[in-house]
């Protein structure tokens, strides 16, 4: 076995194996525990860090394997695989950072860690992946593994918002399953390759594949929460803060608007989409998800539930940008899966601070908020104004490369769509930082749990992956011509996804 | 006689008479270790003749060195191959399970049973004619009615006379179709009887077919004939479930499957989609009476009879390449698996929380962690979710069904998995619900065979679903 083939793999065994290990731990040997979990996090990194090198200078990464007669499991880490990789073994070591803090002397810390392991496994398969086989096998394993997250607290709350999880990640499930096997008929495999498969699949009626991908993005749809399968994302809001951003930021709903992306790119073709005539109702839905999510979250008073319904709209930032026929779009949706996980892993993290720190969970309740916790209110400054697309940040990007991919695309509508929404931001963003700054703290917090200490607001490993990722949504926004920037590495993905159209 | 000292076909029937004949002698509660070793043997043996099979091509011995029809005739293909491997790797699971399960005079004869039962299906699977196939037949029934039996309640012995009904019912429906088969044609060879079949089938052999099958039916509890096995497997005790849930059902769709390849492929097609049809109705009624029913056990026990159905809606598209029949072995296999491991799992938490209801699993994620995930493990591969056998089996069915524009099987297949889902998600789902009955009871820690047998066996479905290509391969040489 080549180095070439190891490698993929070694990015799957890296939370794989120290999640299985992690599992067999007692609970109280939380040094091993946490050695583990570092361990594979930044052995992860590493390993990515080679991957990256390897594939901007042109090398191919992959790895088959049969598991039945013409049915294979194929890894392949190309740019567009290393994106969404890359985004969530960085998100994973800082998300590890905080659960570690966060869980301090809960119960069931092993299972939670081996779980969590699990996830991210799914993940980098996912991203990963070569074919539609080997990105449902991964696709389900996410499921199965956040479940047991989602119900962590086990309180009726929690089994309720998971069995809703269930119910909607188990039906797209059903849906994509039915999808994918009907393309393997019908095109002999599911391989994704750059400029698609589909295109010679002239003698094939365009109401059959109309329908297969109405059955796939469905499929996947329901991870990214597009309206109307959004349902779930706000009930599994009773979950613990970390899987909150896992949900949110690195694994769940990236997982379903990665597989969009690979399914209108890699298997449907942008061009072969576009004469399909899939693609303008999909950027209608799109659109719609993103009015949707930004209007309910404007009259939620809990601050998870205010951010669960702004990753809904988010989410669709990159569905639409995946629409707009053009590179120019192209590169603005890929780049906002970066950018919105960043972005949003921030928020989820400073929620969870507020709620351990103070006990505040509802917005009326943050009054105050930034002179007790300035460095976690600033950290949530940051994230929330890139959110609404203000200048120097991450977001920023994002829109203005959305913004010029619509007119591009000849698609006008949509920049008004995305206008729209970041007003709607700014409407639910900017109440709350205002509390935070410039409203009196009230006498006591509803429960304060960790007293401050000097400069110290809060817990370290609270406080610090939350600094870290607000820096990175200015780093993103300002260095965004760098050339291993996200936006950098969007363009080389457009490039090669542009070039080999109509191969 | 050297000759027959070495060929595998004929130990793996007489060593589990062997070592059955042997712990009946010993008396009540004996013979558990020699058990396991007579397994291990079986299970190295088994893997010995699929290695030869896999090289060679099926196998034939003919015992005594008789040549039909004076001798008997043994035949192993890979299809045989395939279920001699799982009888003995679950049943040697188990056995290490039982073992540590049963208390002394809780099941005394659990042992000499167990060693007639896996002989019997062990020959069933090598047997190359019709009559010795009801002999098989007869003596796995008549265990398996002694197993459940074997534990003494009153439930238990009623549900083992009900089973004994449908038992002999199924046989003696099978053994008038032999005796009709061997009145038209004068012989009950299953090699011989293709042809002649093929050639003219007077009235007499639809009549003997249609006996046959319904036999099997009943014997194999495919709906609406399933009434038995609820009982029967849910009121056993939980090695005892497994091996009949796992194993024991899965003989009688062995011969179904034999007959229908063999003696009845020239007549089977016409009548394919009943199999289909009863099979579609399986699922949804056994699944739908696992999300109500209240017992633990009672809901694995329905989730069988909601597997079954998975196995029967092959039958319409046998018809064309070996595709179907694939994805029939592997589910039986990984039903076999994933089954046995639910059923002692399911055991093992019965046992410690002491409440046989489906409420009782509250809160035991905490206590039995291993427990409660090779129970999810098992579940996985039922639903039919990745990866697992279960998953793949699926996928080669619904691939299957789409080619040959069967839609409505490709739909009850992944309707069955959601259905699935909702039943293995009720007991998940209580499990990780936060209990505090376990904070006054400090938690018994059951005994690590417990635990971890159910473990293995659930882990070993999962693996199927990465590494299947063996037992695929195997049934390249199948008949058709």
């Amino acid at each position: 076995m080549s180095i070439n083939e190891l490698l993929p793999l070694a990015v799957i065994a890296s939370s794989l194996l120290p999640g299985l290990l992690i599992f067999t731990l007692p609970e109280g040997n939380i040094r091993l525990r946490t050695t583990l979990n570092l361990f594979g996090a930044l052995a992860k990194l590493g390993l990515v860090g080679a991957l990256l090198a390897g594939v901007a200078a042109g090398e191919d990464y992959g790895f088959r394997h049969t598991v039945l007669p013409g049915v294979e499991l194929v890894f392949k880490a190309d740019a567009l695989a290393l994106l969404f990789v890359s985004l969530s073994a960085i998100l994973w070591l800082f998300t590890t950072l905080y659960a570690i803090g966060y869980l301090e002397n809960a119960p069931h810390r092993s299972r939670f860690f081996g779980f969590f392991s699990l996830c991210v496994t799914a993940t980098m398969g996912i991203a990963m992946a070569g074919n539609l086989f080997t990105f449902f096998v991964f696709y389900e394993l996410l499921t199965l593994a956040t479940f047991p997250l989602v119900v962590h607290r086990g309180t009726p709350q929690a089994i309720r918002g998971g069995t809703i999880y269930l119910a909607y990640t188990l039906l797209g499930g059903a849906l994509l399953l039915a999808g994918i096997v009907w393309l393997n008929q019908l095109a002999g495999h599911s391989e994704f390759v750059q400029g698609g498969i589909l295109a010679r699949l002239a003698s094939v009626h365009p109401a059959t594949l109309q329908a297969a991908f109405v059955l796939l993005i469905a499929g996947v749809g329901v991870k990214a929460a597009i309206v109307p399968l959004h349902g779930w994302l706000p009930q599994a809001m009773v979950a613990p803060a970390p899987v909150s951003a896992l949900l949110h930021a690195v694994a769940v709903v990236k997982a379903g608007a990665f597989g969009v992306v690979r399914i209108v790119y890699e298997i449907y073709g942008i061009e072969f989409a576009q004469s399909l005539g899939v693609l303008v109702p999909l950027a209608a839905i799109a659109a719609i998800t993103i009015l949707w999510g930004s209007l309910r979250a404007l009259f939620q008073n809990d601050l998870k539930k205010r951010l669960a319904y702004s990753t809904v709209s988010q989410v669709s930032y990159i569905v639409l940008g995946v629409t707009l026929f053009g590179p120019i779009g192209t590169i603005g949706g890929l780049v906002h899966l970066v950018h919105q996980g960043i972005m949003k892993i921030t928020l989820f993290f400073c929620a969870g601070n507020y709620a351990e720190t103070l006990g505040i969970h509802k917005i009326s309740e943050m009054d105050g908020a930034g002179r007790r916790m300035p460095l976690t209110t600033l950290a949530f400054t940051i994230a929330a104004l890139g959110m609404m697309g203000a200048p120097l940040t991450a977001g920023a990007v994002s829109k203005a490369w959305l913004s010029d991919g619509a007119q591009a695309a000849g698609m006008a509508w949509a920049v008004w769509v995305l206008t729209a929404s970041s007003l709607l931001n700014a409407a639910y963003f900017l109440p709350i930082i205002y509390r935070c700054w410039f409203r009196p703290a009230p006498a006591s917090w509803p429960h304060e749990h960790i007293l401050p200490a000097g400069r110290r607001e809060t817990a370290w490993l609270l406080l610090l992956p939350p600094l870290f990722t607000a820096a990175a949504t200015l780093a993103a926004g300002i260095f965004a011509t760098a050339e291993f920037s996200p936006l950098g590495w969007a363009q080389l993905i457009a490039e090669r996804e542009y070039l080999n159209v109509g191969k | 006689m050297t000759d027959t000292f070495f060929v595998p076909l004929v130990w793996l029937i007489l060593l589990p008479l062997l070592w059955a004949t042997l712990a009946f002698m010993r008396g009540p509660d004996r013979g558990g270790r020699l058990a396991i070793a007579g397994l291990a043997a079986q299970l190295a043996l088994a893997s010995v003749l699929a290695g030869d099979i896999a090289v060679h091509g099926p196998r034939n011995h003919v015992v005594g060195g008789w040549p039909e029809p004076l001798g008997i005739a043994l035949v192993a293909d890979g299809l045989s191959a395939v279920m001699l491997l799982l009888t003995q790797g679950v049943t040697l699971v188990l056995a290490i399970y039982a073992r540590s399960y049963f208390k002394p005079g809780a099941s005394p004869w659990f042992w000499p049973l167990a060693g007639f039962l896996v002989a019997g299906m062990n020959a069933l699977f090598l047997s190359g004619d019709l009559f010795n196939l009801y002999v098989t037949l007869e003596l796995v029934g008549l265990a398996a009615v002694g197993l459940v039996a074997a534990g003494g309640t009153a439930e238990q012995i009623a549900a083992a006379l009900r089973y004994l009904l449908a038992t002999l019912v199924g046989s003696g429906a099978y053994l008038f179709g032999v005796a009709l088969l061997y009145g038209s044609y004068g012989t009950v060879s299953a090699s011989l009887l293709g042809e002649l079949v093929g050639n003219d089938a007077p009235l007499a052999v639809w009549l003997a077919g249609g006996l046959m099958l319904g036999g099997l039916l009943l014997k194999t509890a495919l709906f609406p004939l399933h009434f038995w096995l609820p009982p029967a497997h849910g009121g056993a005790p939980a090695p005892v479930s497994a091996l009949l849930s796992a194993l024991v059902v899965k003989a009688s769709f062995f011969l179904i499957l034999r007959l229908w390849l063999g003696p009845f492929a020239s007549l089977a097609p016409q009548i394919a989609w009943l199999p289909a049809l009863l099979g579609a109705s399986a699922i949804l009624w056994g699944s739908w009476m696992a999300i109500k029913t209240d017992r633990l056990k009672m809901l694995v026990a329905y989730s069988t009879v909601a597997q079954i159905g998975y196995l029967f809606l092959i039958f319409p598209l046998l018809g064309s390449g070996k595709l179907a029949l694939q994805a029939g072995v592997l589910h039986v296999v990984a039903h076999g698996l994933a089954k046995a491991a639910m059923f002692i799992a399911a055991g093992t938490l019965i046992k410690i929380s002491g409440n046989e209801r489906v409420l009782g699993v509250t809160g035991t994620a905490d206590r039995l962690p291993v427990t409660v995930f090779a129970f999810a493990l098992a579940g996985v591969s039922l639903m039919g979710l990745p990866p697992s056998g279960g998953f793949l089996a699926k996928w080669l069915l619904i691939s299957t069904a789409l080619a040959q524009g069967q839609v409505w099987i490709a739909g009850v297949a992944i309707g069955g998995g959601l259905l699935a889902a909702v039943y293995v998600f009720r007991v998940l789902r209580l499990a990780f619900r936060f209990s505090t009955a376990g904070d006054t009871i400090p938690p018994a820690r059951p005994a690590a065979q417990l635990e971890w047998t159910a473990f293995a066996l659930a882990a070993a479905s999962i693996a199927l679903g990465l590494f299947a290509m063996p037992v695929v391969s195997l049934l390249e040489g199948v008949a058709p």
